[in-house]
């Protein structure tokens, strides 16, 4: 079973994470930048982020034999914090490197006017970079959330077949269908949605622009779920064909809009003897 | 590498792409900076994914040479450069610049655990401008992070006669006994070149 997790945040997972995803098949993944749980207070702390995006995790993922890309934005969370929107005019910069393959995570939390403006301002920098735009639903107020972005994506100059909405469940999955974007699935321990109810998702809505990820993070969450899910479709009687086109060549197509995926990561060497590469020997 | 031998693994629509870039690049090397982000630029951070991964260090050192890049412009790139473009600085430096001005550039990169750019930063500007300190750690740096020795250049002049760095080598070797690990074969290689083994 071949995985590529569309929405993963490996800046807070260990190594023995990336070992376990490749043992269980993940080959490709997409990172968003997004909130790290503690509030940043300069452009600069987002700059450094950023950059980690773009050099030290990417070597990370491939002494791990995983290809690694990721999407940039200023997040919803903070684009309230008047400290934090100058990154807005720095993001052009970034969104010509070849790792960024999205702008994202982009969207609501709170769905304030300072909200507004940066999902209004992103998606039309998404646009005019030539890039697909990952669109976070927010977790509270969802369906009404969900409804505002797909109003202000109507209104960009971004088509809705280049928007991803993600973190979508069984209230929000018809009206985000209909938008004609692609559908993002969370899959969580506790909260988001689980396996068994993704399949049931998948059996009412069919494969199509269906794309699951386990957006593991600093919180309870798990970078295997993506497998999970896969294992969970097996023994409902989806094909392995369904698995493919849910687990592999959905993201692929999504985040290929962007004509920069990588996907020739060679497989992992044996580490250095008693030396890890990963850390220097440090 | 020369434009001809890029060309060669090139396809033709990579092909036309780099001669607007080379274009833009030559323009700017006529008139600095008059707009804000040059083109050219904008390439050098783009060129991975029109020319191939595997062609984008010889096709963004390309495009420095021709644009004559000067220290700012460098500093700049790398400093605002994912790791394949800050790569493509460290290697660009021994053509473009002539003193050592661009040291912090390598210092950077020597602190980094990233090997792509541990193995860029230890050329031939490495060579010609690194303390001795300094430089003794940039070649430890290399057999901890499994960077091959190769890499370092003109390591047989600068290690000859080299007794501080004999020295932390077989400290090194025999902190690795000690702990009952090998020892790299890099590392009785540059202990040879000091010719101070004992």
């Amino acid at each position: 079973m071949r995985i590529f997790d569309p929405h993963i945040h490996m800046t807070s997972r260990t190594t023995d994470d990336y070992q376990a995803m490749y043992a269980s098949g993940v080959r490709a993944l997409v990172e968003p930048s997004f909130w790290l749980g503690q509030p940043r207070t300069s452009p600069a702390s987002f700059f450094d982020y950023f950059d980690a995006l773009l050099g030290w995790e990417p070597f990370r993922a491939a002494q791990y034999g995983i290809a690694h890309h990721c999407t940039l934005a200023l997040n919803p969370k903070e684009a309230n914090d008047p400290r934090c929107t100058p990154v807005l005019e720095e993001l052009p910069r970034y969104l010509v490197k070849d790792g960024v393959v999205a702008v994202g995570e982009i969207g609501y939390d709170s769905m304030t006017p300072a909200e507004d403006v940066a999902l209004a301002t992103q998606l039309q920098l998404a646009a005019e970079y030539a890039l697909p735009a990952m669109v976070h639903t927010p977790h509270r107020d969802k369906l009404a959330g969900l409804r505002r972005t797909i109003d202000v994506v109507a209104e960009s100059n971004l088509d809705p077949e280049h928007v991803l909405l993600d973190h979508l469940n069984e209230t929000t999955v018809k009206v985000a269908a209909d938008s004609g974007s692609w559908l993002g699935f969370s899959i969580y321990p506790d909260t988001k949605m689980d396996e068994d109810r993704m399949v049931s998702v998948l059996r009412s809505h069919g494969t199509d622009r269906v794309l699951v990820n386990s957006a593991a993070d600093w919180g309870k969450s798990d970078p295997l779920k993506t497998r999970k899910v896969g294992d969970a479709m097996l023994a409902a009687g989806f094909s392995e064909d369904d698995v493919d086109k849910v687990l592999w060549r959905n993201p692929v197509a999504f985040y290929g809009l962007s004509g920069r995926l990588q996907l020739d990561v060679p497989a992992p060497e044996a580490l250095h003897e008693g030396n890890s590469i990963l850390r220097g020997g440090e | 590498m020369n434009r001809e031998s890029i060309d060669g693994r090139l396809d033709s629509a990579a092909v036309a792409w780099l001669d607007q870039a080379l274009a833009e690049a030559a323009e700017a090397a006529d008139e600095p900076d008059n707009v804000a982000v040059p083109r050219w630029q904008l390439r050098f951070a783009a060129a991975g994914r029109h020319c191939g991964q595997e062609n984008a260090d010889a096709v963004r050192t390309l495009l420095l040479r021709r644009a004559a890049a000067d220290v700012g412009t460098l500093t700049r790139l790398y400093q605002q450069g994912a790791a394949a473009e800050r790569r493509a600085v460290l290697l660009a430096l021994p053509d473009l610049v002539p003193g050592p001005e661009a040291l912090p550039l390598v210092e950077d990169a020597l602190r980094t655990n990233d090997t792509r750019l541990v193995e860029a930063a230890v050329g031939p500007y490495a060579a010609g401008h690194l303390d001795p300190h300094a430089w003794r750690h940039a070649v430890l740096k290399c057999l901890f992070t499994g960077v091959p020795v190769a890499a370092v250049a003109d390591a047989e002049r600068r290690a000859h006669g080299d007794a501080e760095l004999a020295r932390m080598l077989a400290d090194y070797a025999s902190e690795r006994t000690a702990a009952g690990r090998s020892v790299p074969a890099d590392l009785h290689r540059v202990l040879i070149m000091t010719g101070e083994e004992s």
